[in-house]
């Protein structure tokens, strides 16, 4: 038997707290044994970061939020750079390349087309539970949610969904929508782990982060 | 879908909400330049606070089409108003798909017992509360947001204060009481044991609650969020100011980072003319005690 104590660093993960659900992705990581800190700033990111979340909230909000708090640039390269990324909602809008309809984007570092409020607005908002590859069957909460319109070859499709409600559009209900994608060291999702107590997505990540 | 979900669904969309600004547009151009300045969701209505205490008489929900001609101007969440208790209106603004209905005192009280059972409807509402008993009462009624009241239309923050510091010490005595004691305290507040008790285990409100009332300058904000607040109203405060687009940005900036004074004091400079404000000893119609 050894008796050797077994010291494992932790990992450092920045949550991007500018505005929007940040705090339920901080406690989930967190309670996985990670060390979190928040990201509101550009001294924020002087400290060593080993993963970054990109959280749920207002895209238009961030976006703005990202470039006049002068953290845009800074991160995006961190991004590029292989930087891991969990990103909910609003933060896989951050991500993608083409924001369909909008001649905007933002870190454009996940070859995609993201459509956004895809569902309509708040009555369109739906919860299920859906497979997502690597992990299995996961709560899935959408909030005035985008999906992905069509990912680039390299990108890894990880879940399907079709929405289970009534209320929402033709236009998106008459198929399984993308909502779940991985590119490199990119986590992208439609939908929010981070508002269910299921922790398997964010054990993922963390397992990602830990493979560098 | 289950009630239950729904309801989760919308406790959900407010969550999204927190650290942001929703900001009180009347036209479609205004709200564009609420969203560019960085606005979480709007507030549509046809009057903002200040002018419907300047003009006096019953003040009502707003036109349909106006509040349509918003929605299709932005892409971030819209909410508009119904009178407290006026069900019918809240029944046409879920017909229009609305994200989010205020229940709110800044309009005249259609009924002056029965709040809206707000359980009934699939879209979310947001209700004042001025101390922790209105909120939990909201709440049982359906609420899945809660917003202080402060003083509409008035540029003073006073009541906002009070209302948020009040809600916090009530919290704060909650989580201290025994096991044994929450019956009577529910039975004070006249809310279910149930809610009390979550407020006790948790040492919070079981959905998000934002500063509202009286909010006009970044520093108003960052005082707002540091008592606790989650995010910020801006009612009058913005589009009757010298320079709206600027004291957005602004604001939006301060709650963000809202204990660096360094940086409020930067986005605090050249901000233009504030909206001229009334004390609350000024003005006859207090709007913080219609519904109770």
């Amino acid at each position: 038997m050894s008796n050797k104590i077994q010291i494992t660093k932790k990992p450092r993960i920045g949550v991007l707290a500018v505005q929007g659900a940040f705090i339920e992705h901080e406690r989930i990581l967190e309670s996985l044994g990670a060390e979190v800190f928040e990201i509101r700033q550009l001294r924020d990111l002087d400290r060593p970061i080993d993963g970054l979340v990109l959280p749920g909230g207002e895209s238009t909000v961030q976006g703005k939020l990202l470039r006049d708090l002068g953290l845009f640039e800074p991160l995006r390269k961190k991004i590029v750079e292989g930087l891991p990324v969990l990103a909910t909602c609003a933060g896989a809008i951050l991500l993608a390349e083409h924001i369909a309809g909008e001649n905007k984007a933002h870190f454009a570092t996940l070859p995609a087309v993201i459509r956004r409020n895809a569902y309509g607005r708040q009555l369109g908002s739906f919860f299920t539970e859906n497979e997502v590859d690597h992990i299995g069957k996961v709560p899935q909460t959408f909030i005035r949610a985008p999906f992905f319109e069509s990912v680039g070859n390299d990108v890894e499709v990880l879940s399907r969904t079709e929405s289970n409600n009534a209320g929402v559009d033709a236009a998106a209900s008459d198929a399984a929508q993308i909502v779940a994608v991985r590119y490199k060291k990119q986590i992208a999702l439609s939908f929010h782990p981070e508002l269910n107590s299921d922790l398997r997505i964010h054990k993922y990540f963390l397992n990602m982060v830990g493979n560098l | 879908m289950s009630e239950q979900n729904r309801y989760e669904l919308n406790k959900n969309l407010a969550q999204m909400l927190k650290g942001g600004v929703i900001m009180d547009v009347t036209t479609p151009e205004q709200a564009k330049i609420a969203e560019a300045a960085g606005a979480a969701a709007v507030m549509a209505l046809e009057r903002i606070p200040a002018d419907i205490r300047a003009a006096g008489g019953v003040s009502r929900m707003s036109d349909p089409k106006m509040i349509k001609g918003i929605q299709d101007a932005v892409s971030i969440p819209v909410m508009a108003k119904c009178r407290i208790g006026h069900f019918a209106e809240a029944q046409i603004l879920q017909a229009i798909e609305i994200d989010y209905i205020d229940e709110s005192e800044v309009l005249s009280p259609a009924d002056d017992i029965f709040h809206i059972n707000k359980r009934e409807f699939n879209v979310p509402f947001v209700c004042g509360a001025k101390d922790l008993g209105e909120a939990l009462r909201r709440i049982e009624e359906g609420a899945s947001m809660i917003r202080t009241k402060g003083e509409p239309g008035t540029g003073d923050i006073v009541q906002a204060v009070r209302h948020m510091r009040l809600m916090n010490q009530e919290i704060a005595r909650i989580s201290s009481l025994r096991e044994d004691e929450l019956f009577n305290r529910a039975k004070e507040l006249q809310v279910s044991y149930e809610l009390v008790r979550y407020v006790h285990d948790h040492k919070k409100l079981p959905v998000v609650n934002f500063a509202a009332g009286g909010v006009a300058t970044p520093a108003d904000a960052a005082l707002m969020m540091q008592l606790g607040a989650e995010g910020v109203f801006v009612g009058s405060g913005i589009f009757k100011s010298g320079n709206p687009a600027k004291r957005a940005a602004a604001i939006v900036q301060a709650v963000t980072n809202y204990t660096d004074a360094k940086l409020i004091a930067k986005l605090s400079e050249d901000l233009g003319e504030a909206m001229v404000g009334i004390n609350e000893q000024e003005i006859a119609l207090l709007m913080a005690e219609r519904g109770k």
